[in-house]
């Protein structure tokens, strides 16, 4: 890849080091990236990956840009509230760097749409705030043989994984069912410090570009949990289950579900 | 001795800290193992970092000569991709 002067000046910090170069951030710029939600996690993902130079960034969220965001989505501003979510995360990653295809698609993704969506897509990152969220995308990217990487938040604690295809474990393969709507915290119990969306995403972030670089340890079979309280992170190890119902030798699953989603609180 | 003739020649001449090494670094990934480069610079620190940063990366450093007042010539010869 020829660099213009204006790459080579932006980009330098990538170039100097030895596993990036010029050579590894041409992957960056090849790649294409697909983050579902445009709230807590999915701004920093998107806004770090803009920043990296990611080829093609898309982002689907069907929601609007609320003054309670703010807290913690830092792709929106007040300037932006009422838009929606995808487009102002658009204005946002644009104007940070406009190497950057993004592709804002302002939708649910449901059962219907998630394989048609991620199909030109490398990598996809999970930013969901809801299990049946969860869930789908998991399924969807078993079948669809794409690495996920997927991370979740809550109150002072945040958790990262990644899902390679076909290598290690899946969601499902950790807990094979979403939990029954009643024990997910509602909507007044689901507080979150703000910050801790920015240490998650970071984390998704830099998982998604070691995967673009095929640089360094993936967290797979693995979820690392991050307490904040405590100021500690913990590896656990994740097994591949032999009889998970979507990724295990005999599948049961083998559509795509939408759990409904009505019963859970998207924060 | 022997002249090392340069396979490439890079001119980073006005450039300082850090494209001076991002340009040498993007001109020999490009080149092939064994093969030499020849970097025209003006600007002294590079004269120190640039071989440093060279080695550090696994390349041979075959020469550094300051060739007048103001600019040095550096030879790398390339054996790690
Ligand atoms: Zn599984």
């Amino acid at each position: 890849m020829d660099f213009t002067e204006e790459q080579m000046m932006r980009y330098s910090r990538h170039i100097i080091l030895p596993e990036v170069g010029g050579k590894g951030q041409a992957k960056i710029a090849k790649a294409k990236v697909f983050i579902v939600g445009a709230g807590g996690l999915g701004c920093p993902v998107g806004y770090y990956l803009t920043a990296a130079g990611v080829g093609t960034i898309g982002i689907i969220d069907n929601d609007t840009v609320e003054l309670s965001n703010l807290q913690r989505q830092i792709a929106h501003n007040v300037n932006t509230i009422g838009m929606a979510k995808v487009e102002s995360a658009k204005k946002t990653f644009g104007a940070l760097n406009p190497d950057v295809n993004i592709v804002a698609i302002q939708d649910r993704i449901s059962k219907d749409n998630i394989m048609d969506l991620i199909k030109d897509y490398d990598i996809v990152v999970d930013g969901s705030d809801n299990f049946p969220t969860r869930y789908l995308i998991n399924d969807a990217c078993v079948m669809a043989g794409k690495p996920l990487v997927s991370g979740a938040i809550l109150r002072f604690e945040g958790q990262v994984t990644t899902m390679m295809p076909k290598d290690g474990p899946c969601y499902r393969c950790l807990f094979e069912e979403p939990p029954p709507a009643g024990l997910v915290p509602s909507c007044q119990e689901a507080g979150v410090l703000g910050v801790i969306t920015g240490i998650v995403g970071g984390l998704q972030a830099t998982e998604v570009l070691k995967l673009i670089l095929g640089k360094g340890d993936l967290l797979k079979g693995e979820l690392l949990i991050y307490d904040a309280l405590k100021t500690t992170f913990r590896k656990v190890k994740v097994p591949k289950n032999p009889a998970c119902p979507v990724c295990g030798e005999n599948p049961t699953i083998t559509e795509l579900i939408d759990y409904s989603s009505g019963d859970y609180c998207t924060t | 001795m022997e002249e090392i003739l340069p396979d490439k020649k890079l001119d980073i001449k006005s450039l300082i800290c850090p494209y001076t090494f991002v340009k040498a670094k993007l001109a020999i990934e490009v080149m092939e193992i064994g093969q030499v480069l020849e970097i025209l610079l003006d600007y002294e620190e590079a004269s120190r970092s640039i071989p440093k940063s060279m080695e550090d990366h696994g390349q041979t450093v075959l020469k550094i000569e300051k060739i007048n007042d103001t600019d040095w010539i550096l030879l790398i010869r390339k054996d790690k991709d």
